[in-house]
């Protein structure tokens, strides 16, 4: 708890704390402050506020009675706090809905404990729960179901998978063995999170992606060395050898600027913004500039502009004009 | 934060959840320790207690307990405070864990811990979630925190737009029916006052701040909307015209993939590929990234789609 913690905030706590040592009886400091995530001495000014409330009705008297004596938490008087307070809507809807995702997604193994819990959770909720049927969430699945299931198949079984993956910035079919780590959903699209063996790193696979996958008999063996991506921070990581390339984009080829993340965006006259990608690969920002046309010109690096134009005079060339 | 605040607050819920008949504002008064004596004070107090209240969710009432008492009184009935009796399996709470992780650092995650916590409240332990599946649900965009209130509150709305090639943002007055996340951008659909029909808005192109222009309660979700639907079917043609194309071998996979039948070698070094397509200029900027490795034989206008790309990025 910090400073930060507003009166309703912590009013919040103390109504959900009176009932968490009832529904337990009996209840150690030390797992309460943990699962309230309060250090024992703000928990214990806690407990002190709650057995200090005093009602006037018209005699004073203690409606909480409550002792904490050799760290176990035991209350002998709830009065009508011992229940806790229904669920808010935003609080409703912030579990239906990542509820209802969960059901989407490829590999989830557990629907029936989902459709049982998305039940007990709408009821509970009752009125709370109709405003999350407002809110969606689309995974996009394409072409990704089957091997989903086959990747929670070998994350199960501890095995190594080999993947035939399509780079689209190279318009490469790649062969890779890979050691699965997670299956991870981010941004709406699942992704496999492997060892690549043949990059000897932790690497990203866009389930869309994959054209052919098996699971192998080879244990999956990850180096410890092996670390999960911080699926909080962005899957994009810069480094320190990227290219950065400089694009000038029209009101029509904005889009670029909401799908690839740029270093910056720098807004110009009539909806025009000039953008810098950073990437390892410039292979596919050329592709890029052809699909833009007039829309997107490439500024720097002055070497990717001749890149572009001499494709594009090639590709033209293709229809003789 | 105030002590003496959370104090006055708990003293307040427990008060109004132990009576059967309303309290007035002077039961209260004498009942609850911590409200000042002067009159214009209290009266100040007890309403923004009274606000506080309600935005955790506490359900306030206000009555008389007889039809000739003039003056209004309060109480919490508990049927409406309390969490009803909630029994979750291991395999269910383990899923619940899962699902609490989701928003992780998005708009809603204090909302979703909130409720984990009321749930561990209610008698539920938390079971080891899955570790290998980590989904999340992010909410970048602004503009999510506003439109999820509204959604919620049923209010209206008004912000500025930039409509995908719009060089200038237009104000739009908005219904708000509900927000999808789909392919990871949130949208929101509802009814366009200005524009008089059921429009989508991508929350990204918003640009600057949503304001609400309406009470809460005032905007109606017809029967029947399908937020969902709306935006699934916004801005996706079907796939309903043919394309043959020359691929240079071993190159075009994406293309390939999705193609309604492949011809080897119909020139030397090149292969045949028909397939389907929506919208003319969404196909051509696809076939352009191929460069010089894919040629359009057919339709016309798709041809000369792909040549104007070509020739602008040469102009």
């Amino acid at each position: 708890m910090s400073a930060l913690v507003t009166s309703t905030e912590r009013l919040q706590r103390l109504l959900a704390l009176v009932p968490y040592v009832v529904s337990r009886k009996v209840v150690g400091l030390e797992e309460t402050a943990a699962a309230f995530e309060v250090s024992q001495r703000e928990l214990v000014d806690d407990l002190n506020l709650l057995w200090c409330v005093e009602l006037r009705s018209p005699d004073p008297y203690c409606p909480i009675d409550l002792s904490y004596e050799g760290g176990e938490i035991m209350v002998s008087q709830a009065e009508s706090i011992g229940r806790p307070l229904r669920l808010a809507v935003d609080e409703a809807s912030a579990l239906l809905v990542a509820l209802r995702m969960l059901t989407e997604l490829p590999g989830t193994q557990d629907r029936s404990a989902l459709t049982r819990l998305i039940a007990k959770l709408e009821a509970a909720a009752g009125e709370a729960a109709s405003v999350s049927a407002q809110v969606a969430v689309q995974v996009d699945i394409h072409n990704g179901e089957g091997y989903a299931d086959q990747i929670r198949s070998a994350l199960d079984r501890g095995r190594r998978v080999h993947l035939s993956y399509y780079v689209p910035g190279r318009d490469e079919t790649t062969e890779r063995d890979v050691d699965p780590m997670r299956l991870l959903v981010v941004e709406g699209r699942p992704y496999l999170e492997g060892w690549c063996l043949r990059a000897e790193g932790v690497r990203l696979f866009r389930l869309d992606r994959v054209l052919a996958l098996d699971v192998l008999d080879t244990p999956a063996a990850p180096p410890p060395e092996a670390e999960h991506v911080d699926v909080d921070s962005g899957l994009f990581r810069p480094s320190e050898s990227d290219i950065h390339v400089e694009l000038e984009l029209s009101a029509e080829g904005r889009w670029v600027a909401e799908y690839y993340p740029c270093e910056s965006i720098v807004e110009l006259a009539d909806g025009r913004v000039r953008i810098v990608l950073r990437t390892q690969d410039t292979g596919w920002v050329r592709r890029l500039a052809l699909q833009l046309g007039e829309d997107g010109r490439v500024i720097a690096p002055p070497s990717l502009i001749a890149q572009v134009r001499e494709v594009a005079s090639a590709a033209l060339a293709n229809y003789a004009v | 934060m105030s002590k003496r605040k959370t104090e006055r607050l708990l003293g307040l819920v427990v008060c109004l959840l132990s009576t059967r008949r309303y309290l007035t504002a002077e039961q209260i008064r004498a009942a609850v320790p911590g409200y000042p004596e002067a009159e214009e004070l209290f009266k100040r107090m007890f309403e923004r207690d009274k606000e506080d209240l309600r935005d955790l969710g506490v359900p306030l009432e206000t009555g008389v307990n007889h039809p000739f008492d003039e003056e209004t009184g309060y109480r919490i009935r508990r049927q409406a405070y309390e969490l009803p009796e909630l029994h979750l399996e291991a395999d269910e709470a383990a899923v619940l864990g899962l699902a609490a992780r989701v928003w992780q650092r998005a708009e809603l995650a204090g909302a979703a811990a909130g409720a984990l916590l009321k749930l561990r409240a209610a008698g539920m332990d938390s079971a080891a979630a899955q570790q290998d599946i980590e989904p999340r649900l992010g909410t970048p965009e602004p503009a999510f925190g506003p439109l999820w209130e509204a959604v919620r509150d049923r209010r209206p709305v008004t912000f500025s737009y930039r409509g995908a090639g719009r060089s200038e943002p237009g104000r739009r007055e908005l219904e708000p029916w509900g927000v999808v996340n789909r392919k990871g951008h949130w949208y929101v659909a509802g009814w366009d006052r200005g524009r008089q029909a059921t429009r989508v808005f991508r929350l990204g192109r918003i640009a600057g701040p949503v304001k609400f222009c309406g009470p809460s309660g005032s905007v109606k979700v017809p029967a029947g909307a399908d937020v969902r639907e709306l935006v699934r079917d916004w801005g996706v043609p079907s796939r309903d015209h043919t394309a043959v194309l020359r691929v240079r071998s071993g190159t075009g996979q994406g293309l390939r993939r999705d193609a309604a039948s492949v011809t080897p070698a119909v020139s030397p070094g090149w292969d045949e590929v028909t397939t389907q397509f929506g919208d003319v200029g969404w196909f051509a900027d696809y076939i352009a990234w191929f460069g010089p490795d894919v040629v359009v034989i057919d339709p016309p206008d798709l041809r000369e789609a792909v040549i104007a790309r070509l020739k602008g990025v040469l102009a």
